[in-house]
């Protein structure tokens, strides 16, 4: 039994994951040191300051950017929300629900937006909107989202349901168990480590996107992307680094609110190995 | 998750809420990124009680492109460059005015009046205008920078180092004007000469790259890089070794102006707003944000000194730069042929 | 629980015998109203006239397809012969995306496994860890790691103080900084899926597997990368898939001295070429492509799970 510590263990691995963690976080460093920069450049250096911080909040564009980052955020979490749902049923579908019709194409289907350059997406599905003459607003970017976060958050989801012997559930059923409760009280445990990677993905590619928004999209409504895109064009200015870094701080605290929640969650509750 | 969808729609209705209109109703606006100040929008507001959305695009293509998707009838105004109005006269997507309509329209500076893109001004007034050419790091190159050789057949030092604009229109225009050629010229052995000539630069050059056109410049990557004059002004701002050039052969004239949209939903305010933008007080601050001249009588006057004093601004005298051509569709193919092959 | 065999391939995994198409129903609908359509809508395109500067003229024309597949010469009037320019950006694209996959493969796994064997409440702490850069936004995460490894950037003047190199790196412009910016824009696509399923693997695998004297490493190689496999195929394709159509990375970092599929297509509908049929055409090419590869993996998958 001793010996599992060894085997959870590949030397160079921890090595590895800090190196990325390095990749990853390096230019972040650059977006902080530069959103205190005392000059409207990102360029030279100017000395300490947090006029940008004053800027963002009190500027003159500071409603604008307060509204983008509140339609970002919304957008991001209730598409991550509904394409983590629609997603757990597909997966559901493909892995548990023996052979129906249509599952050979659905796995392609799923793809899907994947697949179709966002380009494409962004002007065919502006084209489909006004044809039907869906008003362009908030809603149209929310449904558009949606539908391009299912693949990011059916493929994590997909690959741990393919991980989860299904004889948990056979036991479950045996034991009399409805097929929803077994579904709720044994699945769904089993496979939320998926459904919080596929939910995190799409959170993030929501959070993100620029082509799609800025085509479906109607007058007024602006998310992040949409917000600070254009400015790039004059060369960053730290306004931009320091909401980057707001965003940061805010992201931060979910995460250490959800460890010190899973803190106390994990007194009560076990989590199978 | 049942609250979270609660919430959504509550935000959904508030943000549909937040447009609806006051009693003056509203303005539509499609425009470029950045480029105009919020103080003026706010001022505007202010002054006539409209209600003001924008909403933004990032090339004059792009706007085309989502205007012709359907968002055609959403908006009152838009800002297209002067090729690209008469584009959208031609595809029958503005609406006319009569000059009687604008209080101010005589404010418009006569050179600007009859424009080729739009004659007599029946769709469009000026927003600004300026050259597009290239900058070139002195502290590296101690030559003569006014040709546009620095960028085509470029001196062993600023080889490699060189950023041209990803910018099919400017690009050609430019190589045309070095090769004397005409531009959007039918003569095959002219079109063979611009496809080998820019083959051959385009061994000497670094990147291509619009967005960053500024702070490669800045940031020293790039020695020479072409860039608008505007966003020279301000790398010249960040590093004052850095010098525009006006080539002998030419360089790229342009001018974005405000077209009034068909099927506008507020006309009448969509004038208001131009008439606005034609005061010298409102045009010269554009003109301070932007660092761009507005074609606007009296307006040049009221700006910043550091923008009339600007050597970007103020080229030499007896040397205009030329419009780039909207060329038929028969040489803009080939056109699209000897880009795609540049950059295959 | 820890000694059912829970790493082998489910059997007949049929617990929802006959529940399969109303599960499927959401993203049927979804997909089928907002994607499906539009793409057919786009699959019509790419049959039809060109309208010059953006839009289609209602008249029925292979002209696109026929522009991708024969080149006519410079001014279109010469006899049709294969057309390798569009196929080779295409192929270009392919390579880059592939080796982008790769890099994140060979990092993204063994941060995904060091992740899923931390302790319980820690595992949650570390993904956020990894999820966190993509809060910024990719624009301005791009232009940060522009600044980082341009010529007199801060690695540069790094690595010139540590003397480990006499003359600053160029690094921008190139093939590596494209790698870079790829890898960057799409790691976690590959650590989350690899993750979720690395979490659920069953140890007394390798134990069984060092009982009968296999090194660290055959074990991995054996036993673990087989039972993961769905979590490294997902990730592969959403890092692949992704990367094909990726022109901000290649744009900034690369220089854009050469188009890339997403660049290409790109231009057809917000540059001068305003092409619309032939940037559908060019969409629905890619789409197809990928389209068969994904179909055949399906395929195999589904054989293996009847089995």
């Amino acid at each position: 039994m001793d010996k599992r510590f060894d085997l959870r263990h590949f030397p160079g691995f921890r090595s590895v994951t800090f190196f990325c963690l390095f990749l990853l976080y390096a230019p972040l460093v650059i977006v902080m040191i530069y959103s205190f920069n005392d000059s409207p450049s990102i360029t030279n250096w100017d000395g300490l300051s947090l006029r940008w911080y004053i800027d963002v909040f009190y500027g003159v564009e500071a409603p604008k950017y307060k509204a983008a980052a509140f339609n970002s955020l919304t957008i991001a979490v209730c598409a991550a929300v509904a394409s983590t749902t629609i997603a757990v049923a597909a997966a559901t579908a493909m892995h548990r629900a023996g052979s129906f019709r249509g599952r050979s194409i659905s796995f392609g289907l799923i793809n899907l937006p994947l697949m179709v350059p966002e380009i494409v997406t962004a002007v065919a599905t502006l084209i489909f909107f006004s044809a039907v003459g869906f008003k362009t607003g908030y809603l149209s970017i929310l449904i558009a989202h949606i539908v391009f976060c299912i693949p990011f958050a059916y493929l994590p989801i997909a690959a741990r349901i393919q991980a989860v012997d299904s004889q948990y559930e056979q036991a479950a059923l045996d034991l009399y168990a409805s097929r929803f409760e077994a579904f709720r009280l044994v699945l769904l445990p089993l496979i939320l480590p998926g459904i919080f990677s596929g939910f995190l993905l799409a959170f993030i590619i929501s959070l993100d996107d620029f082509i799609i928004t800025n085509f479906v999209k109607g007058a007024g409504v602006e998310t992040l992307p949409t917000a600070i895109f254009g400015a790039v064009k004059l060369g960053i200015k730290p306004n931009l680094m320091a909401i980057s870094t707001l965003l940061l701080l805010v992201s931060i605290l979910f995460v250490t609110l959800s460890y010190l929640v899973g803190k106390t969650g994990e007194k009560y509750h076990a989590r199978p190995k | 998750m049942r609250k979270i969808l609660l919430s959504s729609l509550v935000a959904t209705s508030l943000s549909l809420g937040a447009s609806t209109a006051s009693a003056e109703g509203n303005l539509s606006i499609y425009h470029w990124f950045d480029y105009i100040p919020q103080e003026l929008l706010d001022k505007f507001s202010e002054e006539t009680g409209v209600t003001v959305t924008m909403d933004t695009y990032d090339s004059n293509e792009a706007m085309l492109a989502s205007l012709k998707a359907g968002k055609l009838g959403s908006y009152d105004v838009a800002v297209p460059g002067d090729y690209m109005v008469q584009v959208m006269v031609n595809e029958g997507l503005l609406d006319t005015f009569e000059s009687s309509e604008l209080s101010n329209f005589d404010n418009i500076e006569a050179q600007w009046m009859d424009v080729s893109f739009d004659p007599g001004r029946q769709s469009s007034i000026p927003y600004q205008y300026g050259t597009t050419g290239f900058m070139v790091d002195t502290a590296a190159y101690d030559g003569d920078i006014n040709s546009l050789s620095l960028v085509f057949d470029p001196p062993e030092e600023l080889s490699g180092q060189i950023n041209v604009l990803d910018s099919q229109g400017e690009l050609l225009a430019l190589a045309s004007m070095y090769l004397d050629i005409p531009q959007c010229t039918t003569d095959r052995d002219q079109l063979k000469q611009l496809n080998s000539m820019l083959k051959e630069a385009k061994t000497h050059w670094a990147s291509f790259g619009s967005d960053t056109a500024k702070e490669v410049l800045v940031s020293g990557e790039a020695k020479v890089g072409m860039i608008y004059n505007g966003f020279g002004l301000r790398a010249r701002d960040e590093r004052a070794s850095l010098q525009y050039a006006f080539p002998k052969e030419g360089y790229v004239l342009w001018m974005d102006n405000v077209v009034l949209l068909k099927d506008a939903p507020n006309r009448e305010n969509a004038l208001k707003f131009m008439d606005f933008l034609l005061e010298p007080e409102n045009a010269a601050a554009i003109t301070d944000f932007a660092n761009y001249i507005a074609g606007v009588e009296g307006a040049m006057a009221l700006a910043s000194d550091a923008v009339k004093q600007a050597p970007e601004l103020n080229p030499p005298a007896g040397q205009p730069g030329q419009f780039i051509e909207t060329c038929e569709q028969s040489v803009q193919e080939i056109y699209d042929r000897i880009w795609v092959e540049l950059k295959k | 629980m820890a000694a059912g065999p829970s790493n082998a391939p489910p059997s007949k995994s049929s617990v929802y015998h006959g529940l399969g198409t109303r599960l499927m129903l959401p993203s049927w609908i979804v997909i089928g109203i907002f994607l499906v359509i539009p793409v057919g809508i786009m699959f019509v395109y790419s049959f039809l006239t060109k309208e010059f500067r953006g839009g289609v003229i209602w008249e029925f024309s292979l002209a696109s397809y026929d522009q991708f597949f024969l080149y006519r010469g410079l001014f279109g009037d010469e006899p049709p012969t294969i057309e390798w320019t569009y196929l080779s950006i295409f192929w270009r694209s392919i390579w880059q995306a592939a080796l982008a996959t790769f890099l994140c493969l060979v990092i993204g796994f063994p941060t995904a496994w060091f992740i899923a064997t931390r302790a319980g409440r820690q595992r949650s702490f570390w993904l956020f860890l990894v999820t966190i850069p993509y809060w910024v936004n990719l624009l301005i995460r791009t232009i940060s790691m522009k600044f980082l490894i341009r010529e007199s950037g801060p690695l540069n003047e790094f690595l010139l103080m540590l003397g480990v190199i006499s003359e600053p790196l160029q690094i921008l412009n190139t093939h590596l900084a494209v790698q870079l910016g790829l890898f960057y824009s799409y790691l976690p696509f590959m650590v989350l899926p690899i993750y979720a399923s690395v979490e659920r693997y069953n140890y007394a695998l390798s134990e069984a597997a060092a009982d009968l004297y296999a090194t660290r490493w055959s074990t991995l190689r054996y036993v673990i990368l087989p039972t993961v496999k769905p979590g490294i195929i997902a990730g592969c394709i959403l890092v692949f898939v992704p990367s094909l159509g990726a022109f901000l990375a290649p744009d900034l970092l690369g220089g854009a001295k050469t188009f890339m599929i997403g660049s290409l297509i790109e231009e057809q509908f917000k540059g001068s070429a305003g092409n619309w049929p032939f940037g559908a055409a060019a969409s629905m090419i890619l789409l197809s492509m990928v389209l068969v590869v994904l179909t055949f993996y399906a395929r195999a998958q589904t054989k293996a799970e009847a089995r």
